[in-house]
């Protein structure tokens, strides 16, 4: 008697078992299956790995002024294509196509720091505003509101523009305190949203510390819009470094290979040779195009009124 | 000495723009040791919030909380945070209504049964998952250690709220209140975990507050029964004294609008008239006057005070329904 009940007990919990798949599995496998996804991933893993090994598949050395191009430099003249040399010359006779390739990395290197500093500084606020509330709350709010009361880029010439020389750590500090406020914002938020959660409330019931409460049960339930920001940063992040250089606001040294530093060295060139100008600014468009994609896409797959 | 000694407890909510409001109206009621205390009623009564109350985790702003509310002697209303932090868990444990939003759902089952005992306890993270198994064990999950390393989505409803009350009782608080914790569940499962509760309080000799609005629940599971309305306990009775005898026409009321399955064909169902909206501030008369069958003039005109009726029982009445009238009155269809 007591081993069929033990049995129907059994029976019952294994009926009632019928698990859905977690938010992570779900959201990769909608992600997988969306073509916006995977044109955002390829464009991002392509850009990933050309940064990393462009040294190695440049041609050329991109800093070297090469002397069969220099003595073709003439006013109102850039060399074009030739062999050897697959883009032709810059206007200071070097290696187009290498330099291309190479300042990949300058781009790679601020997008991802500048998001990372910006993540950081911006989750501390977040996690500070949303755990402690009250005044604390309050005043770190109103911070981000005057952060975010400025135009992003006029905020991050001007913080650029703090700095006696540019440089490559001033272009990520520049352009890592436009995105503060942001991450701040969504991070508070949903960790006020957590402060009334159920499990939450559970969690205190048994007594749990506060801090465990606050990094253990809030803060990686608030985790979700904030990658998907982090995502679509590393595009603006981009776009941003590109236009301080381009501003002039970078590291002033013109030997850097830098898409916004070439576009700005392009214009007087522009009647010329267009396409200094072109692939350049080409190269940011895709690279940022690949980051959004992946980042509306994430976005997509997270959110719960999507799954099915 | 009871366990608990719940006097006067109201708790008022102040919001700015609103007169203030008595969710919970000078209730009263004591626990003993190994004891089962029901607190019953519909939504909106204070049955929730007097819970809250007790294991003060109700939000500061916005409230007041009146009364004592002693454990062992101690007045939990009067304990700092920090106190009452270290006392949450460990002294008394609380099980939620649903299972699933009660657990964290990105951390393994494992660690949200060993964090109590890491907290109240100090065990070693290892130490402590040992443990947990054996608790999972006892609530009756199959295959504990495994279970440990899954998420709470990966759980069925019923194994959730088995690890809710695993997790409630693993520092064996000498009482632990359950709100509803059988509402999310379906029926199946909630007689498996109504057992188990009854099983595990009385081997442990754990004092239980039983929150619900079922009777169901509170007939196979309680000792004594408060019955409240509108913040107020209208009446408290031993468990088959308040069924065989119910004597506020709202008790009566509740008992007779469970559909009976032994009913003739065609029975209609005996709602209690209105809604808890429905009702006078208790100042002015008794609350359930607007919806109840036997209102007189004075009810609507002086407070009904809580009387002592014998038998340990308490009634706040004016007209109380007379011993030995059925429970399903005939209706004609």
């Amino acid at each position: 008697m007591m081993a069929t009940l033990l049995n129907r007990k059994k029976k019952v919990d294994d009926l009632a078992e019928t698990a859905g798949t977690s938010l992570a599995a779900d959201a990769f496998r909608r992600m997988s299956r969306s073509p916006v996804a995977i044109v955002g991933a390829v464009l991002v893993a392509a850009f990933v790995l050309l940064a990393i090994f462009a040294p190695f598949l440049a041609p050329k050395d991109p800093f070297v002024r090469y002397p069969e191009l220099v003595e073709n430099l003439r006013a109102g003249f850039v060399p074009g294509p030739q062999p050897g040399f697959l883009l032709g010359s810059d206007e200071l006779g070097r290696d187009f196509f290498s330099r291309l390739l190479v300042a990949s990395q300058q781009s790679l290197v601020v997008g991802v720091g500048a998001t990372i500093v910006g993540l950081v500084i911006g989750m501390t606020i977040g996690v500070a505003a949303g755990a402690f509330g009250g005044w604390v709350d309050t005043a770190l709010m109103r911070f981000t509101d005057i952060l975010l009361s400025v135009p992003s880029l006029l905020l991050a010439i001007s913080i650029a523009a703090l700095f006696s020389r540019g440089s490559q750590t001033t272009v990520i500090i520049a352009v890592a305190i436009v995105s503060v406020p942001i991450f701040a914002r969504l991070l508070r938020g949903a960790m006020l949203a957590q402060r009334h959660s159920d499990h939450v409330l559970a969690a205190t019931a048994l007594g749990v510390k506060r801090s465990t409460i606050v990094f253990r049960h809030m803060l990686p339930n608030s985790l979700g819009p904030v990658i998907v920001q982090a995502t679509l940063t590393l595009a603006t992040s981009i776009i941003d470094a590109a236009a301080l250089s381009f501003l002039g606001l970078g590291d002033p040294d013109p030997n850097r290979a830098e898409w916004g530093l070439m576009l700005s060295k392009s214009q007087t060139y522009f009647d010329v040779k267009p396409e200094l100008a072109f692939y350049p600014a080409a190269a940011i468009i895709v690279v940022a195009l690949g980051f959004t994609l992946l980042g509306e896409s994430l976005r997509e797959s997270l959110d719960p009124k999507n799954r099915r | 000495m009871a366990l608990l000694e719940v006097r006067d407890l109201t708790v008022t909510f102040q919001r700015k723009g609103s007169a203030p409001f008595n969710a919970v109206d000078g209730v009263s009621f004591d626990v003993d040791p190994g004891q089962t205390v029901g607190l019953v009623g519909e939504s909106g009564c204070g049955k929730s919030v007097t819970s809250l109350a007790i294991m003060g985790l109700l939000p500061k702003r916005g409230n007041r909380v009146g009364g004592t509310v002693s454990y062992e002697g101690t007045d939990l209303l009067t304990l700092s945070d920090r106190q009452m932090r270290d006392r949450r868990g460990r002294d008394l444990g609380m099980v939620f209504q649903d299972p699933l939003s009660s657990l964290n759902p990105v951390i393994p089952i494992g660690i949200q049964v060993t964090e109590v005992l890491e907290r109240h306890r100090g065990m070693a993270r290892k130490k402590a998952m040992v443990e947990a198994a054996g608790l999972l064990d006892k609530v009756g999950i199959p295959d504990p250690t495994r279970r440990l390393t899954e998420y709470p989505h990966q759980l069925s409803g019923g194994m959730r709220q088995r690890a809710l009350i695993a997790i409630a009782l693993a520092v064996q608080p000498r009482l632990l209140i359950a709100d509803e914790p059988t509402t999310a569940l379906d029926v199946t499962i909630q007689a498996q975990i109504l057992a188990l509760l009854k099983e595990l309080v009385t081997d442990s000799g754990t004092a239980l507050i039983m929150i619900t609005h079922d009777l169901g629940v509170v007939a196979g599971l309680c000792d004594e029964v408060n019955v409240l309305y509108a913040g107020r306990v209208v009446e408290k009775a031993e468990r088959h004294e308040l069924f065989a005898q119910p004597r506020h026409p709202y008790t009566h009321g509740l008992l007779a609008s469970i559909p009976r399955l032994d009913g003739a064909r065609g029975e209609r169902l005996n709602p209690i008239r209105g809604s808890v909206s429905d009702n006078i501030p208790w100042d002015t008369g008794c609350a359930f006057a607007p919806r109840c069958p036997n209102a007189l003039e004075v009810c609507t005109q002086v407070t009904p005070p809580q009387e002592d009726i014998g038998g340990g029982r308490l009634l706040r009445c004016h007209n109380p329904v007379r011993p030995g009238t059925p429970a399903v009155e005939e209706v004609s269809v």
